[in-house]
């Protein structure tokens, strides 16, 4: 059985050759590194730059989802952005609000970049390369707290400066409409901290180009570690991912799903499996790369029933749902009644796109979970790989 | 005079017949498993009692912003097993997830679905479209009617504020509770009626215990992608019987996209911005000191545009962070005649989906010429002129006064005065040719 831990070893140990790390740890830079095909789409590698800023150890950032270092401050909008870019798989630069291990927040240029495979297209990690933005002195902050004098008269034209700010959702207004004189002085500091933290202030060209230097220099060493192993990598997407195997985005959608299933794609050579949860690994104990491509027949045996086999390749010809009771093996040759469940998923243009298959135990199979019983699960596994597959592929053809 | 206009209105339930609005109903049992006093004694449902959420935030550790990575919730695997459930069981209209749906390229990202089964009738009806508040109408169709099939399951506030799940529970008549049921003609998967205390038979009306039970789901499914929709009679509500939609869609909606300015934050923190860059005009609700806080300020905000009869729209979006509030004006317009023939031949009734950005198309030339000036012409035609709105801005802002009202001394004029002017003009510059720019009507 996989543990997380070692996953994440592996995401870089089976791609880049040894020395890589330190490699990475000579830049200055911040960096993380995740891995969208490790359920939870963990931090799997974090500079040493990146550790001094944050003021984390590298074990409690390693395995860990990036939105741990959000909080009720971060910019939603950002956030989403984010969400977006990792769903189609390509690069974004973006400002976004981030909390220190103390607590303390601070704005920062985020920087994120798939890091591609070369054979296949897939991308293998995501690169995010964080640049604080310092501070600068606003003439209009200053103003506002002191001078009470010149904020009336500059009044128009600091207006307009906010509001090229990258943030536009300010809250300054409030303030400033409280005009001159004593009303100023009933601005408590609170506020004037909760103004500064809602400004990003601009990112200037400074933060861009060290921001656009540090992804360079990582996918460098990345690209050069890779050449080491023969499984190289690269920045740009060379070949279309035609070997079926799943986008990001619906590898993180399927990673939320704590049940056994699999996803198997009827339009390859063999109807090959695409995707197979945890679950369903511990279930069966296989590693996911002896799943991965194979038709999910290995998992019959000598006294499996023809007839149930049979019964489910009528299902899929027919597009039919179906559940059968059919006898399976583990890798460790032990036989197990599998309640199989087989559904047909459509993508966003409205055909078959794959086959998912639920598996229950079914000597665990009178176990209710919160009082639903195994075969409610079961379906609700069908629900949301539908509701994903669906939502997933609507924006396939613009991106 | 009244404004009527001629709709194909959309079949949500099995047991929904034309002949039941015409007033002709036989009284007595019916043989249908339905939720009236002829088959609902003895019947049980499951019961999912809910934890009442003080206040949903984004702090790390609690509930999680990025909620892609977080397991399915439980309030999900219910409802998407019970809806997969009554899918093979054969109870809805179509297969949603085969009608063919895309992106339209853009800025925008306005959403489109070719769906030919969806308002398919024969005989439209004609619908009184000028009078947001009516009385029910125990001849027409209601959702006590339908058959037990299609509710899911009874949704409460749990007693000891633990989640609760009871797989088969009667249903107490006396007290009757809040019950999700499924849309048989679905917008998408998973699309669900949340109706609030069933046999009461409340009209479609809001009231502050029902938006906050709304707001409970939201926050209680956890799921940025499952949004609730509200639409009040004369804004496209089909049936009068108090309810509220919901239904996944995994990708982010145009109007979830669009900027705001801030106008003002209520004293109980309630943050009400004006939605900027977007076609149709509105305001926004977000954040509040509990979830009861921000339920309320928009409940009275509704209760307000219902009381002085103008029709709106609700979306309940981001698991109850935020809502948005879109009066509009469209079915009046269309009922006066002032609707372009060509919006009306898409038959594209801008419900509070359609102006979110997602839009059930039922032409396919409609679909494939489908692009994002279209949708935005077609939005722009059912928002509120920048005057009107900033009128009925004012009459919400009059009925909810106590919410705002500033001991700092500061008056409601001055705080409006966030003139967003500047950047929606910056907006417009940073918007490429490709579509119209937002003119006042």
């Amino acid at each position: 059985m996989e543990s997380q831990l070692g996953l994440i070893e592996q995401s870089f140990d089976l791609r880049y050759s040894g020395g890589v790390r330190e490699a990475l740890n000579e830049l200055p830079d911040s960096f993380t590194i995740t891995d969208p095909c490790i359920s939870g789409h963990p931090i799997v590698f974090a500079s040493n730059g990146f550790l001094k800023i944050f003021g984390y150890s590298k074990d409690e950032v390693i395995g860990r989802n990036g939105r741990m270092f959000q909080g009720p401050k971060t910019n939603r909008r950002s956030v989403m952005e984010i969400r977006e870019a990792i769903r189609e798989e390509r690069a974004i630069q973006t400002n976004l609000l981030n909390y220190r291990k103390d607590g303390t927040p601070f704005w920062m240029l985020f920087h994120m970049c798939p890091v591609f495979g070369k054979e296949d297209g897939r991308v293998i990690h995501f690169v995010g390369v964080q640049v604080p933005i310092p501070r600068r002195p606003r003439r209009s902050r200053s103003t506002v707290v002191g001078n009470t004098g010149n904020l009336c008269e500059n009044g128009a034209r600091f207006r307009e400066g906010m509001f090229r700010c990258c943030r536009r959702e300010v809250c300054l207004d409030t303030v400033m409409e409280l005009g001159c004189g004593s009303a100023l002085d009933s601005v408590s500091s609170p506020d004037d901290r909760e103004i500064e933290i809602n400004e990003p202030c601009e990112t200037s060209e400074l933060e861009k180009r060290k921001a656009n230097a540090a992804v360079s220099n990582v996918l460098s060493v990345l690209t050069h570690h890779s050449e080491l192993t023969g499984k190289l990598v690269c920045g740009k997407r060379c070949c279309l991912s035609g070997t079926g195997l799943l986008g990001s985005s619906l590898n993180i959608s399927l990673g939320r799903i704590k049940q056994s299933f699999v996803l198997s794609d009827p339009h390859l050579p063999d109807m090959p499996i695409v995707y197979a949860s945890d679950t369903f690994l511990e279930l069966t104990g296989y590693a996911r790369h002896e799943v991965l491509g194979h038709n999910s027949r290995f998992l019959s045996g000598l006294d499996t029933d023809p007839a149930t086999q049979f019964q489910i390749k009528e299902c899929i010809r027919t597009e039919q749902p179906c559940t059968v009771r059919i006898l399976n093996y583990r890798k460790d040759k032990t036989p197990f009644w599998n309640l199989l469940h087989i559904s047909p998923v459509r993508n966003a243009s409205g055909k078959v796109a794959y086959f998912v298959g639920v598996q229950i135990d079914d000597s665990c199979k009178n176990q209710e979970e919160h009082g639903l019983s195994p075969q409610r699960r079961q379906l609700s596994v069908v629900g949301a790989v539908k509701v994903a597959v669906r939502s997933l592929s609507i924006g396939a053809s613009t991106s | 005079m009244m404004l009527r206009i001629k709709r194909v209105p959309t079949v949500v339930s099995n047991y929904q017949k034309e002949e039941a609005e015409e007033g002709d109903r036989p009284a007595g049992g019916c043989g249908r498993n339905c939720l009236r006093n002829c088959c609902l004694p003895g019947a049980k449902l499951p019961l999912y009692a809910f934890k009442r959420v003080n206040k949903i935030s984004c702090d790390k550790g609690l509930v999680d912003c990025e909620d892609k990575e977080a397991p399915v919730a439980f309030l999900d695997s219910l409802l998407l097993g019970e809806w997969e459930d009554r899918m093979q069981r054969g109870l809805f209209r179509y297969d949603v997830t085969a009608c063919e749906t895309k992106v339209i390229p853009g800025e925008h990202g306005f959403i489109a679905q070719l769906n030919e089964g969806r308002h398919l009738k024969k005989r439209p009806t004609e619908f009184q479209v000028d009078k947001v508040l009516q009385p029910f109408d125990e001849n027409k169709f209601n959702f006590t009617k339908v058959g037990q099939e299609e509710v899911l399951f009874q949704f409460e506030p749990s007693n000891d504020n633990e989640v609760q799940f009871l797989p088969s529970a009667p249903i107490d008549v006396e007290n009757s509770p809040s019950v999700v049921a499924i849309n048989v003609s679905p917008i998408e998967y998973g699309h669900v009626l949340l109706i609030p205390r069933i046999l009461e038979c409340l009209p479609q009306r809001i009231d502050r215990e029902s938006f906050l039970l709304a707001l409970y789901m939201a926050a209680e499914a956890g799921n940025p992608y499952f949004r609730l929709g509200y639409n009040s009679l004369g804004a496209f509500a089909t049936i009068n019987h108090l309810h509220f939609q919901a239904y996944y869609l995994a990708v982010p909606f145009p109007i979830e996209k669009a900027t705001s300015g801030k106008i003002t934050t209520t004293n109980s923190g309630v943050k009400i911005s004006k939605i900027l860059n977007y076609p149709v005009r509105g305001l926004v609700f977000e954040c509040g000191n509990t979830l009861e806080d921000l339920s309320n300020v928009v409940s009275d905000s509704c209760i307000c545009l219902q009381d002085n009869n103008i029709p709106y729209n609700v979306l309940i979006s981001d698991s109850g962070r935020r809502i948005f509030l879109f009066p509009q004006c469209y079915a009046e317009k269309q009922a006066l005649g002032e609707v372009s023939p060509e919006l009306l031949d898409t038959q594209v009734n801008p419900a509070v989906w359609e102006i979110s950005g997602h839009m059930v198309l039922k032409r396919k030339k409609d679909y494939e010429e489908a692009s994002e000036g279209n949708a935005w012409r077609l939005l722009a035609e059912v928002s509120l002129s920048e005057e009107r709105l900033e009128e009925v801005k004012d009459l919400i802002f009059e009925a909810i006064a106590c919410h705002i009202y500033d001991d700092k001394g500061v008056t409601p004029t001055l705080l409006e005065e966030s003139d967003v002017t500047p950047q929606s003009l910056e907006d417009v510059d940073a918007l490429t040719g490709s579509h119209p720019a937002m003119v006042p009507a």
